[in-house]
């Protein structure tokens, strides 16, 4: 299976996905991460409201097989969560880049300078062992 | 799990890819002199010798069938039919550990399984994990347990003066370094109002026991509106029990506690010098991902047969490391399984009788020391199994003229922990105990009650 690439969205190291919506960040996790992953259970979503940095730990995403750490790549405040994942954790497998995780209103949008596009990405995970 | 050891052939074939000649090179960094040290020991004994010895030396120690015992405060001789011994010293079931490879030892995941199915329903809560290391660690795991519940955002634990005092200590080593206070024994007010004044927005657990060390019990009221203050304020509840207790009293889930932790001794388990114990840990599902250590669960196999698994186990430090919910990942199997056989042979009655007999027994006797002139119970609520006695001497000179005269194990000494209270004995009165020991105790504390005239006549032995 080819694993998909949203060219809309920048890529993390450790495999986030950020969309910009105006000053909103949308963030998820990559078609990569999920496939490594597998089965997703659970996901340990942020409290909205709650202050990071970029490069803070805000919330886990468990699989069968093992639990990530999801870092938020930019700063500023949660502002939502995506609540359908509570119930459904699978979406993530089903469609990693429409179930995105949380959204931060940045107070930095020039942070995500540091990040990836979709082909930068595509060849760094090229030079990755899955 | 099988022990294979290497054959002859495949030592060689270990020793030439290593490229040594002999196991000897293998010590070569030890000092000479020092790799067969002289160890000085007694010569070798024949196997009728070693068991003379072993009666003898095991002889020094007061046991439970020749001395009576009303020592409680956390440890308690209660029964352990016959069963409890045949079915843990089966060979299969015969091992410390939780296995490594776990789903290939069926067996043992059934009981773990089933004991925390036991556990969950005696508690009144909706899963149990396969045990801790004993009582303490387990409100220690409920603390922790609860800072993650509440993501680190508060960091403050309520104890209550009257959970046991070894707890709070196991509590306070377990925490420290990890930015987290622990705060409500500063005082001996055992009144619930106060540990809800101090439950604030930073108090992530409040932990009472109940019945409580001093043995009394607080009403299913009382405890519900303790857990209504303290949800209310943003902060969890945690109840340290005696599952014997749960035989008469209402289950901690029935009054909406979070977290419910015992010390699982007292169930089926000997007393045998403080251990091993087991940890009873049971808690809301909800929780469950937040939870501290090895959950196992019911599945079906690709065949739709019943299984067991270990599950969740991304929670635990082999999978999360540094960020596991708890760095327990080890269970007291063997302990727990005698647990799980005990609540199996006893059943929902036999519990039930069990707990009766101790509270009528113990109120029996609580109510003929209070009747002696130069004592007083003080617990002046009601208790379940131990009570609190004011002595006129102190405790330990009346304990060791208690066991001297009488072969009675006294009461435990509360002026250590409590020393507000006086010369004050915490008695325990357990099933076991039988109403000529209880009438012996209390003829022999009559007598202890003034310092007998001391005659010096000792005799070196």
């Amino acid at each position: 299976m080819t694993l998909k690439y949203d060219p809309n969205v920048k890529y993390a190291k450790t495999d986030e996905w950020a969309r910009v919506e105006g000053d909103i960040v949308v963030v998820g996790i990559s078609d990569y991460a999920q496939d490594a992953l597998s089965d997703i259970v659970y996901v340990e979503l942020p409290e909205v409201g709650t202050e990071v940095k970029a490069g803070d730990v805000v919330s886990t995403v468990e699989s069968v097989k093992a639990a990530a750490d999801i870092i938020s790549p930019v700063s500023g405040e949660i502002i939502e969560v995506n609540e359908a994942l509570d119930e459904s954790p699978e979406l993530i497998n089903e469609d990693p880049y429409g179930a995105w995780i949380f959204k931060v209103k940045a107070s930095d949008l020039s942070e995500l300078d540091a990040l990836m596009s979709a082909e930068e990405y595509e060849a760094y995970n090229a030079t990755r062992e899955h | 799990m099988r022990y294979i050891p290497i054959t002859d052939d495949e030592r060689r074939a270990m020793m030439e890819a290593i490229g040594i000649e002999s196991i000897d090179e293998l010590f070569a960094d030890v000092p000479a002199e020092h790799r067969y040290p002289d160890l000085e020991l007694p010569a070798p004994l024949t196997e009728m010798e070693v068991m003379r010895e072993l009666d003898m030396m095991a002889a020094e120690n007061a046991n439970l069938r020749e001395f009576a015992s009303f020592l409680g405060a956390g440890a308690y001789n209660h029964f352990v039919p016959a069963i409890v011994d045949t079915v843990i010293s089966r060979g299969e079931f015969y091992t410390a550990y939780t296995p490594y490879q776990p789903e290939i030892s069926q067996g043992t995941l059934q009981a773990a399984f089933e004991y925390q199915s036991m556990v969950a329903a005696l508690t009144g809560m909706e899963a149990a994990n396969a045990s801790h290391y004993d009582g303490a660690t387990a409100v220690a795991e409920a603390a922790i347990m609860a800072v993650n519940i509440q993501r680190h955002k508060r960091r403050t634990i309520v104890v209550s003066p009257t959970l046991h005092p070894q707890y709070r200590q196991v509590l306070r080593t377990y925490v420290q370094g990890m930015d987290m206070k622990v705060i409500g024994d500063e005082t001996h007010d055992n009144d619930f109002h106060t540990l809800i004044d101090l439950t604030d927005d930073d108090t992530a657990l409040v932990i009472v026991q109940n019945p409580d060390f001093l043995g009394q019990l607080h009403t299913p009221q009382e405890m519900q509106d303790l857990a209504d203050a303290v949800h209310a304020k943003g902060a969890l509840l945690a109840v340290s029990t005696d599952p014997i207790a749960l035989g008469i009293l209402k289950p901690p889930g029935e009054y909406d506690a979070d977290i419910v932790t015992a010390e699982g001794q007292v169930l089926g388990n000997s007393l045998s010098f403080g251990g091993p114990y087991l940890g009873i840990f049971a808690f809301r599902m909800k929780h469950v991902r937040k939870s501290s250590g090895r959950l196992v669960g019911e599945t079906v196999d690709a065949e739709g047969k019943r299984g067991y698994v270990l599950t969740l186990s991304t929670r635990e430090q082999h999978i999360r490391r540094e960020k596991a919910t708890s760095n327990i990942c080890s269970n007291q199997a063997l302990n727990a399984l005698a647990a799980a056989t005990y609540l199996a042979a006893m059943g929902k009655h036999g519990l039930r009788k069990v707990a009766e007999l101790s509270w009528h027994k113990a109120h029996y006797a609580a109510q003929k020391i209070d009747q002696l002139d130069d004592y007083e119970v003080i617990s002046d609520k009601p208790f379940f199994k131990e009570f609190v006695v004011k002595c006129p001497r102190p405790v330990a000179e009346i304990n060791r003229y208690l066991l001297e005269e009488y072969g009675i194990i006294g009461g435990y000494d509360l002026s250590q922990d409590y020393p507000h209270l006086g010369n004050a004995m915490l008695l325990c009165v357990t099933e076991m105990n039988t109403r000529e020991e209880i009438d012996d105790l209390v003829t022999a504390l009559g007598e202890a009650a003034h310092p007998p005239i001391v005659l010096d006549l000792e005799v070196s032995l």
